[in-house]
């Protein structure tokens, strides 16, 4: 009976191990010597040919790190990182950077063709050119894709499309070069380089990252992407990702991410800038896959990231959408600064812990302008031993009158190994604001999971279903094929939760 | 099509079922009558096979397969189909998607191609129209804010659509309206073949207007201690379970 041979499929591939993305790239990389000091700093800084401001403010921030104690204050345990035992430069040997697909190395177009990142424009593109927003019958919508392998972007696919728009778009070291005025005028000015002992080792070090200007009026004709893969042993990855969205503008962003299978924990310091002047819209999607470990809590990335925004105009508006599945620990806090008038953050967050991963995510709403708003929408699942918290802070100032925020969190629980956990930060200093905050945790009751059976459906199935429903607000926020992709994920992460 | 042999069960250590022997033919609809508390939903769980019910004795078989070796999901593929006594909700879940998601499970298990969204919107419409249903019904949440009777019409619904060989409706009628009533009886009706059976599960004599049964059996107590034709139905309307006893 066909049923019979998919549970056992289902069995063998849960026990097997489902990380999908696991495999490794052989290809000759360069790396600087291991180990961190003022002088790795400057061969950072001299390999991109860097203009002396950019070193100072690196050497700055070096200075403030080591003067920086690691934070402990988060729910996640792990043992003491050792910064000297890695690689703070990795990068694919090539002559100069590549200027067409054609000079890229095709071992590594195959890499990313394994992820099933395109990286091809005519491949995309046929079929839908000129069909504006929406894509033809079947057909995708265009994705334009910066590339990041380890330390250093690869290949950024619709260059030349953009640049007619005006709009910039390409890797940080890139606009360094190219935008240098723009680069200065906003780096660090969201996350200066003293904000957190993560994001002052990334901007000491950060090797690369993606860069997006959006001229002022403009509407970005398509996704922009970034894809991140660490690939290299004991490398940390620390890109640094600055986004402005100038008076006017529409903007938006998708990341993704994944590493090989390893046993050895990997460190991933990123720091992310969005910066929105008046009536600009970022929307920020991230579909976190990195590896996670095994399920003896063995080796997976640790990703301690800093990511916030600046709606610095009047209607201004921020979209954070994050469907977290991946590494050993997610320590992040997407969060918007809402300093225009009427400006507006959101931030819809899936995440998932299976087998020993940890979570502690959430965001922060620091309201400043009047009739700032905010929403929050959370949804954790923990299976396996995961365990999941929530952590938010919604911050009114005296200044934000009639401002607003709304959260929700919402908890899953599979199994009774797992644990969740909600700390809601609550700051108003304002009489009129308005803060609202809901709470519920639940678990996958036995006769859901009876009456999906009975209809036919695996376990593995229902489970799928029954999360992908508890998620829905959250995923009906992420872009089209993302969302598709997203629910895939949320169902592979979970194999081997239940029975 | 269905044998059960003095099958036996308990829950959390308490024996429920004390030894059923039943046989639905191919093609026949029988009724299932009984007191509150006598075993009849324990009966349907177990014979699709839900957990927490321990079978201790007994054999059910099944168009010639044991039944209870196999896993719900696999029953379901067999052709099995339970309507819920209490159709369960599941937020968020969209009523379409869990339709077709379970229409296409059970295609795969009988070597069926899948629908794709537009061919299931299709046919579901068609089934609805049948049922009388909304079709906004589709675009909600798996039962979740249905009233009492629309639950029980979903549950019809998903039979309609999944075409099973056998259908046990566990008090599908309780909570009907008139109209609903005759559109459920309907839903049964439509599926009669002669490779499909039924077993309803009733506590009212009215429903058996509608779906006539061939058999009609009284579970008492974990026993069926009684079966005839629809007459019996209409003895016991008349003069409750007490009459069964002193029989
Ligand atoms: N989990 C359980 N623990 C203990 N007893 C149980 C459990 N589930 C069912 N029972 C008992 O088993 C007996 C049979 O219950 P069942 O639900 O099968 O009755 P029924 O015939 O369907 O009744 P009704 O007509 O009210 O629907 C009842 O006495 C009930 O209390
Ligand atoms: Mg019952």
């Amino acid at each position: 009976m066909p049923a019979v041979t998919e549970t056992i499929e289902t069995v063998q591939s849960v026990t097997e191990g489902t990380y999908k993305w696991g495999f490794e790239t052989d290809i000759e990389m360069e790396f600087a010597p291991k180990g961190l000091s003022e002088d790795i700093v400057r061969f950072i800084s001299k390999k991109k040919n860097e203009p002396d401001w950019l070193l100072e403010w690196r050497l700055k921030a070096y200075a403030l790190w080591q003067k920086m104690e690691e934070p402990r204050w988060s729910a996640v345990s792990y043992p003491a990182i050792d910064y000297q035992d890695a690689y703070y430069y990795a990068a694919p040997v090539q002559k100069a950077k590549p200027k067409s697909l054609e000079e890229v190395d095709p071992e590594l177009l195959r890499t990313y063709e394994k992820l099933g990142i395109p990286l091809k424009e005519q491949a995309i593109l046929a079929g839908v050119e000129g069909a504006g927003e929406t894509p033809a019958d079947g057909g995708r919508l265009p994705v334009a894709v910066d590339a990041v392998f380890d330390s250093v972007s690869v290949a950024t696919t619709f260059k030349a499309r953009l640049e007619k728009e005006g709009i910039v778009f390409c890797s940080i070291s890139e606009a360094v070069q190219t935008h240098p005025e723009l680069v200065r005028q906003y780096l660090g000015t969201v996350v200066p380089q003293g904000d957190n002992f993560y994001a002052a080792l990334n901007s000491a070090v950060f090797t690369d990252g993606s860069f997006v200007y959006i001229p002022k009026g403009v509407r970005c004709p398509m996704e922009l992407s970034t894809y991140f893969r660490i690939n290299a042993k004991s490398t940390g990855q620390f890109e640094r990702t600055l986004i402005i969205a100038d008076e006017g503008s529409t903007v938006s962003y998708l990341e993704g991410c994944t590493a090989p299978m390893r046993d050895e924990n990997q460190l991933h310091a990123a720091v992310v800038e969005l910066v929105a002047l008046d009536d600009a819209s970022i929307k920020y999607s991230t579909v976190q896959n990195w590896y996670p470990g095994d399920a003896e809590g063995r080796g997976g990335i640790y990703n301690f990231v800093t990511k916030r925004a600046q709606c610095r105009g009047k209607r201004s508006k921020v979209s954070w959408t994050q469907v977290e599945t991946g590494s050993a620990i997610t320590w992040k806090y997407p969060s918007c600064v809402l300093l225009g008038d009427d400006s507006v953050g959101e931030f819809y967050s899936v995440a998932i812990t299976n087998n020993r991963q940890q979570a502690d995510t959430g965001t922060k709403m620091i309201h400043v302008g009047k009739r700032t708003s905010s929403t929050i929408i959370s949804k954790g699942i923990s299976a396996g031993r995961g365990q999941n918290t929530y952590r938010g802070l919604v911050r009114v100032a005296p200044t934000a009158s009639a401002a607003r925020n709304f959260t929700q969190c919402d908890s899953l629980l599979i199994g009774d190994q797992c644990g969740a956990h909600t700390v809601p930060y609550i700051e108003n200093r304002c009489m009129t604001a308005k803060v609202e905050h809901e709470a519920t945790t639940s678990r996958i009751a036995e006769d859901q999971l009876f009456y999906c059976r009975q209809r036919g459906l695996s376990e593995e199935d229902a489970v799928g279903l029954i999360v992908n429903g508890f998620c829905r607000e959250v995923l009906k926020e992420l872009p089209m094929e993302f969302a598709v992709e997203a629910q895939k994920l949320l169902q592979i992460s979970l194999e081997g939760s239940v029975g | 099509m269905l044998k059960i042999e003095g099958l036996t069960a308990e829950v959390d250590g308490k024996p429920i079922l004390k030894g059923i022997d039943l046989e639905v033919p191919a093609g026949e609809i029988h009724a299932i009558m009984g007191p509150n508390g006598s075993g009849k939903s324990t009966l349907s769980y177990v014979l699709s096979g839900r957990e927490g019910y321990e079978i201790t004795g007994g054999s059910v078989s099944f168009n010639g397969v044991d039944l209870l070796a196999l896993e719900p999901e696999e029953r379901a593929a067999a052709g099995l189909f339970l309507a819920f006594q209490y159709p369960v909700e599941l937020p968020g879940v969209g009523n379409a998607l869990f339709l077709r998601t379970a229409l296409n499970a059970v295609r795969r298990g009988k070597g069926e191609p899948e629908l794709d969204a537009m061919q299931f919107l299709k046919l579901a419409r068609e089934r609805m129209k049948a049922l009388s249903m909304p079709e906004d019904m589709l675009k909600r949440g798996v039962n979740v804010g249905f009233s009492g009777g629309e639950k029980k019409r979903n549950e019809v619904l998903q039979m309609a659509l999944l075409r099973p060989k056998l259908a046990i409706l566990d008090e599908t009628d309780s909570g009907l309206d008139i109209d609903a009533l005759k559109i459920v009886a309907d839903g049964v009706n439509a599926l009669r073949a002669p490779d499909f059976s039924a077993l309803v599960i009733t506590h009212y004599q009215r429903l058996l207007d509608y779906i006539v049964p061939d058999k009609v059996h009284v579970l008492m107590g974990g026993r069926i201690v009684q079966s005839g034709g629809p007459e019996l139905a209409h003895q016991l309307e008349a003069s409750g379970y007490a009459s069964v006893k002193a029989a």
